[in-house]
């Protein structure tokens, strides 16, 4: 057994030294009807070579999306991620390194989540970033729970273009602590208005934008609305590229801004590990859920990094404290940080317009198609489209022709049939003219 | 402090920040030559530059080396850090996780598209089920805290069911601080349960607290002193005779797999950490993942999404309410949990087996014990053994010596060791808690084993000097935590 | 004529003319470490005797203040909230948190004197 050290020999002079005869000596406080005497009746250790073929085989049963043209999105965006990331990604001084509450050890990771920190706040327009949370929705559902701390108020607003898995997960946790959720219908052409819903027992509206439609809204009259009645504008974010581009949702006003960040250095992994971005106003740092790295310096005076305003954490202030969070998801967050930092501001913001520029051309394209109607006006990298048959046989028929044409509606809000005609399809820079060639000749052949 | 010119010693060599290393322009990555669309950004582009600092490749590449230098994983050496199960993580699984068929699957295609990845999904989770011997298993909570989430709602929902979420969870005073946390998270009013002399919970304490307000005791087993908690058919005993379930905190089943089963063990509900017991890499801090086996009264009400056996294969069952899910929770994650950590896991439990995943429990309790034996004579025992996967030591060595936990802490880092879990649990002062795993040759604790003997004998001798000045070796010496705490900068700025 | 009493939890009041001016002790800032965070109440708040009236948060532990007798507040000590440093300086002096306006001064008694939470603290150690 290739992972464990010790030979019969020394187990056997560990045992005589500790003065047990045998190791199940060790386990006598186990009672004696639950000890298993044996091992249990289920395949023994293999060799690294017959694991391989056991793995393989069953990722041969699947179908890669660079394998296929992939349109897919929905909240996870295919990119291209340069060979130097992963290399270094995988230096075992990240992989293998517990969460850095060593920080003379561990200076490495807490200048890279310091990094990690200034990028998520400049991006998305914020003052303070955490260093990372699970993903995208329970960032959502933290920011909730946030919102209601901070303005003791019940109520919270979600936009109907809200990704639905956003909006359950944080719908699932609010209900335990008192807040109630309103939740708008789907809103596939970006035409629903909040401001309506905006009261005095408001304590955040939670907008997504682009929508999960892909649709691009200016916020500034939501986020004025939200200030006058005391109220706090959450803006989800599922594609971070899409800031290369667009107005930061600080810029338009939101006071907690949250992302799902895999579409940058992560990869696609069938949609986890996930990595949740939280970014906030400065004043309301002690009420942020998970961790922060802050500066100091060490005690010859030389600059240094450490985790900081630790009371907010579970592991201190236990039941009253801002989240139970405890790991969260640092090498994503690695990950993400060196995305960024091979890119830069000329390739992130080139690489966005690039994005643009494939989902213009797709969007084009697909409105000549007789049944298609493109129900997006301004976007990103993904658009609505509403087909003249039901948008999962379409793709189940494209999916055999090694077409992944997009997400339909039925997948995402299966209890609202009237958008089963729906579907979102996001274009990347991995997306080739061939490959819009395809998808523009499938669906003009199952439309047909 | 150096006395070279740059600051750098040798191999490690002083990095500044990517912000401090910008040329405006410059990038490291290349794009495909394009035409720039006709914008369609509904009037909203972005006014005024991002403030991203421009690196080429080779820069970017020798930043993240440097900075890797001045780190420690369990790579570079002995890590015996308590309750966090910092084993071997083998590379196997990286390659397995980084196969087409794996890594680049998106979650939203069709399940025709992807029948490996939901069997290799169900796989792990039979073995799951298997090892625990609970019939079922929500996969996907994304770490140990959102596995204990999971566990808790699902409590709350099937005492919903029966008309009573109930008011209260009762934690032992010994529980990792997540367990409280996630009570309130689930509305629940938080009772501790005092531990007795022996270091686990005092039944009659538990007891006197059980009643019809009870929603769930929580429990670490083996528990945070790293003790297995002997009378604990009594306790699930006790917690059941009241309608209340009982819920495993599952961070140190390390010390248990293949060799007790938690159903045996009256446990309604237990989260497993994969970055833990089944050896996923912890990243520096996640991803982890925190499947959460459950028992048949509890299964119900699981979260989505899971998988199931169709007609036509594996099928995602995502939407809660209706189906096989009708009395589900809801959602607690987006998509289908942390599938790249399954793969790396699965790889780790196929490469083991079922004899080598008892002799990895049975090699863990083995090196705890030795380190116990070894060490019990010149630190300060918190509770007689044997232990189980970790040894608990607290500071009652180093009275009246001005040395403190954290003090020896930094001293065994110059030493080319990490320290230990210090402070934690509360229940001893100044405590110790080593965990050595199964990763660790005899030799290699022999050698550490000599060092903490040493360190130990020079505390005592009186040289506070030498501890307060430690560690003298590192990239940075002791932090100033506190200027980090009274005026927090938590980013970078551009100097005015 | 200024009264000084103590609770088991270590805060301090000092009793003039109708208010209290509430703090912690110099124990208990000792035990707490550098003080790096102070949550203060609002001009105006009211609490009940025993009730959470702020916080005070060290790098490694964070606990509760809590009113040591019922009454209003009137006034809270800004400098520190800026510094929070003042209160490790002088816990019994500068470094009070609030003055309120009792409410009840009946519920004075029952609070410990100067000798009392001496011994009090010295039976803790």
């Amino acid at each position: 057994m290739r992972y464990l050290p010790l030979t019969e020999a020394e187990r056997a002079a560990m045992r005589a030294a500790i003065g047990v005869a045998s190791i199940d000596d060790l386990f006598i406080d186990v009672p004696q009807a639950a000890r298993l005497d044996r091992p249990l009746p289920l395949p023994g250790h293999r060799s690294e070579l017959e694991v391989e073929r056991i793995l393989s085989a069953l990722a041969a049963k699947n179908l890669p999306a660079g394998r296929a043209a992939c349109f897919l999105g929905g909240g996870f965006y295919r990119h291209h991620i340069p060979a130097a990331l992963d290399q270094l990604l995988l230096r075992g001084e990240f992989l293998t390194s517990y969460t850095p509450y060593q920080p003379e050890v561990s200076q490495g990771t807490l200048q890279a989540l310091f990094e990690f920190q200034s990028q998520v706040a400049l991006i998305t327009g914020m003052e303070v970033a955490n260093a990372s949370l699970y993903d995208g929705a329970t960032a959502t559902a933290e920011a909730v729970l946030m919102a209601g701390r901070i303005t003791k108020r019940p109520k919270i607003v979600l936009s109907g273009g809200l990704h639905p898995h956003f909006a359950k997960v944080a719908a699932t946790q609010a209900r335990y602590v008192g807040l109630a959720i309103e939740a708008r219908a789907p809103d596939p052409t970006g035409g629903e208005n909040l401001l309506g819903a905006i009261d005095a027992k408001t304590a955040c509206v939670v907008v997504q934008n682009p929508s999960v439609f892909g649709a691009i809204s200016d916020l500034r009259p939501l986020a004025k609305a939200c200030q006058a009645a005391g109220a706090l504008l959450v803006v989800v974010v599922t594609e971070p590229l899409a800031l290369g581009l667009i107005e930061s949702p600080g810029a338009m006003g939101a006071d907690i801004v949250v992302a799902e960040g895999t579409s940058l250095g992560v990869g696609l992994n069938f949609g986890g590990p996930g990595l949740g971005l939280f970014a906030t106003r400065e004043k309301y740092v002690r009420q942020m859920p998970g961790r922060l790295v802050g500066e100091t310096v060490d005690v010859e005076g030389q600059r240094g990094w450490v985790l900081t305003l630790s009371t907010r954490e579970q592991h201190i202030r236990r039941e009253k404290a801002t989240s139970n969070i405890c790991t969260n998801s640092g090498l994503c967050a690695l990950a993400f940080s060196m995305h960024l930092t091979f890119l830069g501001e000329a390739g992130f913001v080139g690489l966005a317009e690039l994005n643009h520029a494939r989902a213009v051309a797709t969007a084009e394209r697909l409105a000549a198609i007789p049944g298609v109607t493109v129900l997006t006006d301004g976007f990103f990298n993904e658009f609505a489209i509403r087909l003249a048959k039901p948008a999962h046989q379409v793709v189940e028929r494209l999916a055999a022709k090694g077409i992944l044409a997009g997400v339909p509606g039925s997948r995402l809000w299966p209890a609202h049939p009237e958008l089963a005609d729906l579907l979102l399809v996001a274009a990347t820079e991995t997306v080739e003219p061939a490959d819009i060639d395809a998808l523009a000749n499938g669906l003009a052949e199952a439309l047909r | 402090m150096s006395d070279t010119i740059t600051g750098n010693r040798a191999l490690l060599i002083e990095e500044p920040l990517i912000f401090e290393q910008d040329s405006p322009g410059r990038s490291g990555i290349d794009l495909p030559a394009f035409q720039p669309a006709a914008q369609r950004l509904n009037g909203l582009r972005r006014q005024g530059p991002i403030g991203l600092p421009g690196l080429s490749e080779p820069q970017v590449v020798r930043h993240y080396t440097r900075l890797s230098q001045k780190n420690f994983g369990i790579d570079t050496g002995f890590y015996p850090l308590g309750s966090c199960t910092m084993k071997h993580n083998p590379r196997l699984g990286e390659k397995m996780a980084r196969l087409a068929g794996f890594g680049d699957l998106h979650p939203l295609q069709p399940a025709s598209t992807v029948q490996g990845a939901l069997e290799l999904i169900d796989s792990l989770a039979g073995w799951l089920k298997d090892l625990t011997g609970l019939p079922a298993v929500a996969m996907s909570p994304a770490a140990g805290a959102h596995g204990e989430l999971c566990g808790l709602m699902t409590i709350r929902a099937a005492h919903e069911a029966k008309g009573n979420p109930r008011q209260i969870v009762l934690v032992p005073e010994s529980a990792h601080g997540t367990n409280p946390a996630t009570a309130a998270l689930c509305g629940y009013q938080v009772v501790a349960v005092p531990a007795n002399a022996r270091g686990r919970v005092d039944l009659a304490a538990l007891e006197a607290k059980l009643d019809g307000k009870v929603a769930a005791f929580m429990l670490t087993n083996p528990n945070t002193c790293g003790l297995f908690e002997d009378q604990i058919l009594e306790i699930a005993k006790a917690v059941h005779q009241v309608g209340a379930y009982f819920y495993c905190d599952g961070a140190n089943f390390n010390a248990l797999v293949g060799r007790v089963r938690m159903a045996d063990l009256g446990i309604d509900c237990m989260h497993i950490n994969l970055h833990k017991t089944f050896a996923t890499p912890h990243g520096g801090g996640g991803p982890g993942a925190g499947p959460t086996v459950l028992s048949a009264a509890l299964a119900p009400f699981a979260p989505v999404p899971f998988v199931v056996h169709g007609p036509n294969g594996f099928e995602l069952v995502e939407e809660a309410g209706q189906g096989p899910a009708k009395q589900s929770l809801g959602r607690l994650k987006g998509f289908h949990g942390q599938f790249g950590v399954f793969v790396r896991a699965l790889a780790y439990i196929l490469s083991m087996g079922s004899d080598g995943l008892r002799q990895a429990s049975s090699d863990a309790v083995l090196n705890a014990n030795y380190l116990l034996a070894r060490l019990k004579d010149v630190l300060s025992l918190s509770f007689e053994g044997p232990c189980m996967h970790e040894v608990l030591f607290d500071d009652r060595f180093l009275r009246d010596t001005g040395v403190t936990t954290l003090d020896v802490a930094k001293a065994l880092i110059d030493e080319g060791f990490h320290p230990m879990t210090m402070y934690f649990p509360l229940v001893v002062h100044g405590a110790l808690l080593m965990e050595p795993t199964e990763t660790e040759s005899k030799d290699g604790l022999d050698r550490f084993i000599a060092v903490v003997r040493a360190l130990a004998a020079r505390a005592k001798a009186g040289d506070q000097a030498f501890f307060h000045a430690a560690p003298h070796h590192t990239p940075r010496r002791r932090l100033d935590e506190t200027q980090a705490a009274r005026a927090p900068v938590l980013r970078w700025r551009k100097a005015d | 004529m200024t009264v000084l009493r103590f609770t088991g939890e270590h805060e301090w009041a000092s009793f003039d003319m109708g208010t209290a001016m509430v703090g912690i002790s110099a124990y208990a800032a000792q035990k707490l470490g550098d003080i790096v965070f102070v949550e203060l109440p609002q001009v105006g708040a009211v609490f009940a005797k025993g009730a959470q009236a702020a916080v005070v948060e060290s790098v490694k532990a964070a606990s509760e203040i809590y009113a040591p007798i019922g009454g209003e507040v009137i006034e809270v000590n800004q400098a520190i909230a800026d510094k929070p440093g003042l209160v490790n300086e002088s816990p019994e002096g500068g470094g009070w948190f609030f003055k309120l306006r009792v409410a009840m001064p009946g519920e004075m008694s029952g609070l410990m004197d100067k000798d009392a939470y001496d011994a009090y603290v010295k039976s803790l150690e």
